[in-house]
C-alpha cells in the first residue's frame, strides 16, 4: 500500500482535486447560464475522455460515441419512467454499462480487422444503426423521445457533483490504466501494430479493452443527458453528436487528459458566450474550430499533461 | 413486378445524385486522403445557386442548362477556395485533424448560408412542367429523366477528363504518389485544386438536381446525402472513380428498395448494415484492391 | 534435436511464388545465416516463420521443450509467447515512447497482474513493475543502452535504433531470436561491433539466432551454418566454405564478391 501514492498519482489527484473544486466553487457562485454551462462542460468531459483512450491511447479512429452516449441516456432514461431517484439513476448506469459493453464487443468484433478511415466509418455506421433501433422501440418513446427526466430530490448542485466525482473516477481509471503493463501494450498497439504484435502482445484484445472502456464511459456520460436537459429524444444522438466529442478529444490534444478537460471547458463556455450572437454562433465556432486546427494541428496540449510541465519544471529547478 | 421496375427506376434517379456527389469525395480522397465532411455542403450550396438562378434569371430548359452551369461554376470556385483556405495548411497534419477541419468548414458553410437565407425549406420551383410519363404500370416524372441523363452524361465528361486530359494525367499520378509527381515535374498544388474544383462542380450539379426532383431545398439538406455519399465512396472502393459511380448508384438503389419491402424507417439502418458487411468482408471496397502493409 | 523444423513451406502471392518446398533445420545454440540476392524471398520466408504471413503449404515445427508443436499460421503473438522473437529490417521501433518502455513492452507477455489488480493498485502491481524496471534495467546495461534510458526511441542514433530493436527482442525472452538485416546502413566499425554482440548475445542467453543478411563478411565469419536462396527455392545450405564454393551460390551472385 505503501506506493500507492506515487509522485505520479499525487500529481494527478491534486491536479483532479484542484480543477473540481474550482469548478465545484465556481458553480456556486456564478448564474444559472452559467450553472448550465459548467454541467454541459462535465458531461462533453466524461465522453470526451472514453473517447480519448480510444483514440488518444489505442489509436483507433471511432467515430461511434453517439451511440454509446444514446444507449447510457436512454437506460436511464427507461428506468426513469418509474422513479427518478439515485439509486435508479445507478441502475440505470449499470444497465447502460452493460449493453453498451455488449454492443461494443459485437462491434468491436468484426471491425477491429479494418484500419484507420474504414474503422471510423463502421462505428459511425453502427452508431446510426444503434440510433435507427431507438428511433424505432417502444420503450424508448420513438421519435419524440422520453421526457420529465429530471431527478426527484437532487438539484443542479448535487448533479454537478456527481459529475465532478465521474470525471475525477474516470481520470484516475484511465491514468491506471495506461500507466501499467496493460497501458504500455495498448499504447504500443497505437504506435505500430505489426512490431506489438510480434512483442507478445494480442492487439485485438488490447482494442478492445481499450473500446470498451471509452465506451462505457459514453455510457456514463450519456446517463446525465436525461437529467440535464429534462428529456431525450433519438435525434440528440445523430453523427453530429460523436463529431462533437471527436472535437474535444482533438482540440485538446490526442493522448492528453489534462487536454481533454480544458479543452471540454473551452467548448462549453465558447458555446455560452457566443449565445449572444445567436445568428452568427455557429459561424464563430467553425471558425474558431479551423483555425485552432491550422495554428495548433496537435491540439492545445499535443499528448503532452500538465502535469508533465510541472514536473519537467521541477527538473529544471533540481 | 411492375413495383419493382418502379422502385428501380427510383433508385437509380436517387442513387446518381449519390454517385455525383461520391465522385467528389472520392476523387479528394485518392488524391489527398482526406474525408472532406464539407462536401456534402457544397451540394449544398449548389443548390441554392441553381435556386437563384431559376427563380431570378431564366426558366424552362435554358434555365435548368443556366442554372446547372453557373452552379457548377460556383461550387468550382468555392472548392478551389476552401482547399486554399483551411485544407492546404494541414496538408502534413493527422488526418484527424484534418476531419476536424473539415467539420469545421462543413458547419460554417451550412451556418453561413442560415445566417443569409433562413433555417427555413424553401419551394424550388419547377424550371419546366415536370410531366408524368406511364408505361404500363410504371409512372416516372421528367425530372428523373433529366437526373439519369445528366448524371450519365457528367460521368462521361469526368472519365474523358481523367483518361484523356493532360491534367487528367496529372491527378491519377497525384494520387498514386505526390513525390513522385513532383519529381516529374507535375505541379501538385494545382493538380489538387483543379480536384477540388472537379469534385465540387459535380456536387454543385448534384444539388440542382435534387432541387428540381424534390422540389425543396434547405440549409442542412447536405448532411445525410453526403454522409451517405461517403458511404456509398467506401462502398465502390474510396479513391477508385468508377466505384463511387457504381457506389452511388447501388446505395440509391438499395435504400429504395429497403424503403418499398422492409420499411422506410429501417432503410437507412439496412443501407449502413450493408456497409459494415461490406467492409467486413472486403474492406477495400467492392471495386478496390486489398493493400497488405509490407513488412 | 532440433528446435525448429521447416518442412515443405511454400507462401503464394496470387500467381506469384515467393517461397517454393523450403526445408530447413535449426538446432540449438546454432547460429545460421540466410542469404540471397535481393527479392529472393527471404523476409517472406521470416514473415511465415514468425506468423506475420500464413504459409499456403508446409509445416512449422518447433521443439523447445520435448514437445513438438506446429506453428505454421498461428498467430504472430503466439509464436513470440512460445518463444521466438524477431527484429524488422525497416525498423520497427515504438518512436514516441521511451527506450524503456520499448524494451517494458516485450515485457509484457509475461507480466503476472491482471487488468483490475492494475487499476486498483495492488502490492501485486507494484511488485511486478518493480521487478520489470529491474529486468529492463539490466537487458538495458547488457546492451549498452542503460544511458539511453528516458529518450524517446526515435531521438537514438541509427545504430542504437539497431540496437533497442535486438534488446526490445530479447525482452520477450526467447529461445530462438530471427534478424532481419541487422547490419543494414551500418559503417564497418558498427557492423564488427554489432557482429560481437550477436555472439556475445547468443552466449549470454543461450538461444539460438538466424540472420538475413547483406553483407557477407558478417555471415561469412559470424554463422556456423548458412542457408541460401534463390528465386524463392533453397539452393544451397552448409558451412561458410562450402558455400563460397557452391557454384549454384557463385551463379545466384553473379557478379557479386562471396
Amino acid at each position: 500500500m505503501k506506493h500507492l501514492f506515487t509522485k505520479k498519482n499525487l500529481m494527478w489527484l491534486l491536479f483532479g482535486a484542484l480543477i473540481c473544486i474550482a469548478m465545484y466553487f465556481v458553480f456556486g457562485v456564478v448564474t444559472q447560464k452559467w450553472q448550465k454551462t459548467l454541467i454541459t462542460a462535465a458531461y462533453y468531459i466524461i465522453g470526451a475522455l472514453g473517447l480519448n483512450l480510444i483514440i488518444g491511447v489505442s489509436g483507433q479512429f471511432s467515430l461511434g460515441h453517439a451511440g454509446f452516449i444514446a444507449i447510457g441516456a436512454y437506460s436511464v432514461g427507461v428506468v426513469f419512467q418509474g422513479d427518478a431517484t439515485l439509486a435508479n439513476f445507478a441502475l440505470g448506469i449499470a444497465i447502460g454499462v452493460v449493453i453498451t459493453c455488449a454492443v461494443a464487443l459485437i462491434i468491436a468484433v468484426p471491425t477491429f480487422r479494418l484500419r484507420g478511415d474504414y474503422l471510423a466509418i463502421a462505428t459511425l455506421g453502427f452508431s446510426e444503426i444503434i440510433r435507427i433501433a431507438i428511433q424505432n422501440m417502444k420503450i424508448t418513446g420513438g421519435a419524440s423521445g422520453l421526457s420529465y427526466l429530471s431527478f426527484e430530490n437532487i438539484n443542479d448542485h448535487g448533479m454537478f457533483l456527481m459529475m465532478l466525482i465521474t470525471i475525477v473516477l474516470s481520470i484516475l481509471l484511465i491514468v491506471n490504466f495506461v500507466k501499467s503493463s496493460h497501458g504500455r501494450a495498448t499504447i504500443s498497439v497505437r504506435e505500430d501494430e505489426i512490431a506489438s504484435e510480434a512483442m507478445g502482445v494480442n492487439t485485438t484484445k488490447y482494442k478492445t479493452i481499450a473500446f470498451l472502456i471509452g465506451a462505457s464511459l459514453a455510457a456514463i456520460a450519456g446517463a446525465y443527458v436525461g437529467p440535464m436537459n429534462f428529456f431525450i429524444k433519438p435525434g440528440d444522438f445523430g453523427f453530429q453528436k460523436s463529431i462533437d466529442v471527436l472535437v474535444i478529444v482533438v482540440l485538446g490534444g490526442m493522448g492528453s487528459l489534462s487536454g481533454t478537460v480544458i479543452a471540454g471547458i473551452f467548448i462549453a463556455v465558447i458555446n455560452t458566450l457566443l449565445q449572444n450572437y445567436s445568428d452568427i454562433r455557429m459561424i464563430l465556432y467553425a471558425i474558431i474550430l479551423v483555425t485552432t486546427m491550422i495554428f495548433r494541428p496537435k491540439g492545445l496540449f499535443g499528448n503532452k499533461e500538465i502535469t508533465d510541465i510541472f514536473s519537467k519544471k521541477r527538473k529544471e529547478a533540481e | 413486378m411492375s413495383q419493382f421496375i418502379q422502385q428501380l427506376i427510383n433508385g437509380l434517379s436517387i442513387g446518381s445524385v449519390f454517385a455525383l456527389i461520391a465522385l467528389g469525395y472520392t476523387m479528394v480522397y485518392g488524391i489527398i486522403k482526406l474525408i472532406n465532411f464539407a462536401h456534402g455542403d457544397i451540394y449544398m450550396v449548389g443548390a441554392f445557386v441553381g435556386y437563384f438562378c431559376i427563380t431570378r434569371l431564366a426558366s424552362g430548359f435554358f434555365g435548368l442548362i443556366l442554372a446547372l452551369v453557373i452552379a457548377m461554376a460556383a461550387c468550382a470556385i468555392l472548392g478551389v477556395i476552401i482547399e486554399k483556405v483551411a485544407y492546404k495548411p494541414l496538408r502534413n497534419a493527422s488526418r484527424i485533424t484534418a476531419l476536424i477541419t473539415a467539420m469545421g468548414v462543413s458547419y460554417f458553410l451550412q451556418y453561413t448560408m442560415v445566417y443569409f437565407v433562413g433555417p427555413s425549406k424553401r419551394v424550388m420551383p419547377a424550371p419546366f412542367e415536370n410531366t408524368v410519363f406511364k408505361i404500363g404500370g410504371i409512372t416516372f416524372n421528367l425530372s428523373t429523366v433529366i437526373i439519369i441523363a445528366v448524371t450519365i452524361f457528367l460521368m462521361l465528361l469526368l472519365q474523358y477528363v481523367v483518361k484523356r486530359t493532360k491534367m487528367g494525367k496529372a491527378m491519377r499520378a497525384v494520387s498514386a504518389d505526390p513525390d513522385a509527381a513532383r519529381l516529374m515535374g507535375i505541379n501538385v498544388n494545382q493538380t489538387i485544386s483543379f480536384t477540388f474544383a472537379i469534385g465540387s462542380a459535380l456536387a454543385g450539379a448534384a444539388g440542382v438536381l435534387i432541387g428540381i426532383h424534390y422540389n425543396s431545398i434547405e440549409p442542412l439538406m447536405g448532411t445525410i446525402p453526403g454522409l451517405k455519399a461517403f458511404i456509398a465512396a467506401v462502398f465502390g472502393g474510396i479513391g477508385i472513380i468508377p466505384g463511387a459511380m457504381f457506389g452511388g448508384i447501388s446505395i440509391g438503389v438499395i435504400q429504395t428498395f429497403a424503403a418499398g419491402y422492409i420499411s422506410s424507417l429501417w432503410q437507412d439502418a439496412v443501407v449502413y448494415a450493408l456497409l459494415i458487411f461490406i467492409l467486413v468482408v472486403k474492406p477495400s471496397g467492392l471495386l478496390g484492391k486489398n493493400v497488405k502493409e509490407k513488412v | 534435436m532440433a528446435i525448429l523444423s521447416v518442412k515443405s513451406l511454400t507462401k503464394n502471392f496470387g500467381g506469384l511464388c515467393a517461397n517454393s518446398n523450403i526445408n530447413m533445420e535449426i538446432e540449438k545454440d546454432e547460429l545460421i545465416g540466410l542469404i540471397g540476392p535481393n527479392g529472393a524471398g527471404k523476409t517472406t520466408l521470416f514473415n511465415m516463420l514468425t506468423g506475420v504471413y500464413e504459409p499456403s503449404e508446409g509445416q512449422i515445427v518447433i521443439n523447445f521443450d520435448g514437445k513438438e508443436k506446429d506453428i505454421a499460421g498461428k498467430k504472430p503473438y503466439v509464436i513470440t509467447k512460445m518463444g521466438i522473437a524477431r527484429t524488422f529490417q525497416n525498423i520497427r521501433l515504438f518512436k514516441d515512447l521511451t527506450v524503456l518502455d520499448n524494451v517494458k513492452i516485450a515485457m509484457h507477455k509475461d507480466v503476472q497482474y491482471n487488468l483490475l489488480q492494475a487499476i486498483f493498485r495492488t502490492p501485486k502491481f507494484f511488485k511486478e513493475e518493480e521487478r520489470m524496471e529491474k529486468e529492463a534495467n539490466e537487458l538495458l546495461k547488457i546492451l549498452k543502452l542503460d544511458t539511453k534510458i528516458g529518450e524517446l526511441a526515435s531521438n537514438l542514433p541509427y545504430g542504437e535504433q539497431r540496437r533497442l530493436e535486438i534488446a526490445r527482442a530479447l525482452a520477450t525472452n526467447p529461445k530462438l531470436l530471427f534478424l532481419d538485416e541487422p547490419a543494414a546502413g551500418m559503417n564497418p566499425q558498427e557492423t564488427a561491433e554489432l557482429t560481437e554482440l550477436i555472439r556475445f548475445i547468443k552466449e549470454k542467453f543461450e538461444i539460438s539466432v538466424v540472420l538475413i543478411e547483406h553483407d557477407m563478411s558478417l555471415v561469412m565469419n559470424l554463422c556456423e551454418r548458412i542457408y541460401v536462396l534463390d528465386y524463392g527455392k533453397l539452393i544451397a545450405s552448409g558451412n561458410p566454405e562450402e558455400i563460397a564454393q557452391n557454384p549454384r551460390v557463385i551463379e545466384a551472385y553473379l557478379g557479386e564478391e562471396i
